[in-house]
């Protein structure tokens, strides 16, 4: 449970009012610049707009160097100077360092040529949820918070009450009731109390807005926002220090919020700032489900602004935000980069699950399945060009969703697999004959 | 009366209430009366033209407007209205802007491993 260190002793929390080393400068808004200092706020007081973290990237340049960073334990906490935290924690799960996987097989089936699978299901809580909830709840103990609590898809659910578990905080977490049952029991194992709430994936982020603000929880996708986004950039320094310090042409990843997804470009950005590498151009491509797409149809249709979806319908739960917080940076970042947003139907979701299953051996949940179907769409509009180096992110474990893999297939996924299904055997006496037969 | 729910972040230029009572029988009419109430409102809800500040989600009775009619959503009696933060991004809703009591435009919501560090070949 300990992580390892990365040098010396790590320092004691020093709880609230830590003063904060200077590489992290505090927080800073996205929207009209002002700087605040760090602490549980996520709302900039003079114009409303978000609060993110800023670093002093020219003092990081001089802190870390490659072969520092190699030559560290495995796990987030060797990106430590980009991170908003001024030590290594003592406890938490260990989270990170997964493995960029070869696609030899699915690629051609894809039709594209150099693919990579970051495989981010393997992570503690199995998504990569984990490696934003490790930042939150470190701040959440620097800060005093009482408590670790989310709104949630179903992901964060079962990060938020694990890491809770690893730190030692009670977790609250709130859920749209018709969440797979596999996601709700995964959050109670951890002991968290999970918290139903007849509505959708909105409708609970607007509780918990309300929630967070009267409380003296940690809200991880709230109140504690601006640190908890930064721990996406992680997925970004692994992709590139993978492949020997550069950038892929293009990175295809799911698209819920949109936090992770304008992450990894901030994480890039941060990256060559520091000198680590060289910024290369990266094409970023999103994917939705076409049941709840609001950034997609914004990409498309040339708009600025989401229009909200009030009705999410689609098996992707994962993704099932209708009014997506980082969803018009989102759309900023695919045309800035001369990428995509691409909506998924279901059909499609299921069979991207199957493929790369049987193909590559990684079984992932719902939103990998979008994200491996928007590159074979991204490579039939052009985005994704003959010989790109392409990197995937699967970010959840198909385990979460066990029905969504025979979505499609005749009985619409609605009931465990049974005789018939494809590939599977009919029940036979432990006899050799009758398996001859 | 309708009553409008404060957020934290917007309470000190409520005088610390969480919550207020404001006249209108539209969620625009409501907002433009709250900043004519509050002026220093004005500078979080409403951009520089006037507009509703696009970081700005309003409720009303718990449903986002935008699934309304936006802005101009009737609110009634013992309604209430609550403005929260959109954490980022902001989204559109709604028709062209218009005057409110204020003498502020508010209106379209728009404007508004084990193996660290190495590639793994199969």
């Amino acid at each position: 449970m300990t992580t390892e260190l990365l040098t010396g002793t790590p320092k004691p929390d020093t709880g609230r009012g830590a003063v904060m080393p200077e590489r992290i400068v505090g927080l800073r808004c996205r929207n009209c610049g002002r700087a605040e200092q760090s602490g549980p706020n996520y709302v900039c007081p003079a114009c409303f707009g978000p609060l993110e973290v800023a670093y002093d990237l020219e003092l990081i340049s001089r802190l870390v160097d490659r072969s520092t960073i190699e030559g560290r334990p495995a796990g987030i906490w060797r990106y430590l100077e980009l991170l908003p935290v001024d030590h290594v924690p003592s406890r938490g799960l260990r989270v990170g360092s997964t493995p960029l996987v070869a696609a030899d097989r699915l690629g051609p089936s894809l039709g594209i040529d150099r693919l990579w699978i970051k495989d981010d299901t393997r992570n503690p809580t199995l998504s990569f949820k984990d490696r934003a909830v490790a930042i939150a709840a470190t701040k959440a103990l620097e800060f005093g918070l009482e408590a670790l609590a989310c709104a949630s898809t179903g992901n964060l659910a079962g990060a938020t009450a694990g890491a809770a578990a690893a730190v030692g905080l009670p977790a609250y977490v709130f859920i749209p009731a018709d969440l797979e049952p596999a996601k709700i029991d995964h959050a109670l194992a951890y002991g968290a109390t999970v918290v139903p709430v007849d509505g959708t994936y909105d409708d609970v982020n607007r509780l918990c807005l309300e929630v967070a603000d009267e409380l003296g929880w940690g809200f991880v996708n709230v109140n504690l926002r601006p640190y908890y986004a930064e721990g996406s950039k992680t997925l970004a320094f692994e992709v590139a220090e993978a492949l020997g310090w550069r950038l892929p042409d293009v990175i295809v990843a799911p698209i819920a919020s949109g936090a992770m997804f304008t992450k990894l470009a901030k994480g890039f950005d941060e990256l060559a700032a520091v000198g680590l590498i060289e910024r290369t151009p990266v094409r970023f491509v999103g994917g939705q489900a076409a049941g709840c797409a609001p950034v997609a149809t914004a990409w498309s249709s040339g708009a600025t602004d989401i229009e909200p979806v009030r009705t999410p319908d689609t098996i992707v739960r994962s993704l099932a935000i209708g009014n997506p917080a980082d969803g018009r940076y989102s759309v900023e970042l695919a045309r800035a980069t001369d990428g995509s947003v691409e909506a998924i139907p279901d059909e499609a979701t299921a069979d991207a699950i199957r493929r790369v299953a049987t193909l590559e051996g990684i079984y992932p949940e719902t939103a990998g399945g979008v994200t491996l179907a928007a590159a074979e769409a991204a490579r039939r509009r052009g985005v994704i060009r003959d010989g790109d180096e392409v990197v995937a992110l699967l970010t959840g474990n198909g385990l979460k969703t066990p029905d969504a893999v025979r979505f499609g297939l005749g009985d619409g996924g609605a009931t465990p697999a049974t005789a018939g299904q494809p590939g599977l055997a009919p029940v036979i006496p432990p006899r050799f004959s009758a398996f001859e037969a | 009366m309708s009553v409008v729910r404060i957020p934290p972040v917007l309470r000190a230029s409520t005088g610390g209430q969480k919550q207020v009572e404001v006249e209108g029988s539209t969620v625009r009419e409501v907002i433009g009366g709250l900043v004519a109430a509050y002026p220093g409102l004005a500078q979080q809800l409403l951009s520089g033209d006037g507009d509703l500040n696009r970081f700005v989600n309003v409720f009303l009775n718990d449903t986002d407007v935008r699934h309304l009619q936006a802005l101009d959503t009737p609110v009634a009696e013992r309604d209430t209205v609550v403005l929260l933060p959109a954490m980022a991004g902001g989204a559109a809703a709604g028709p062209a802007p218009v005057l409110v009591a204020s003498g502020g435009r508010i209106g379209t919501h728009g404007g508004c491993c084990s193996c660290p560090g190495r590639a793994v070949r199969r």
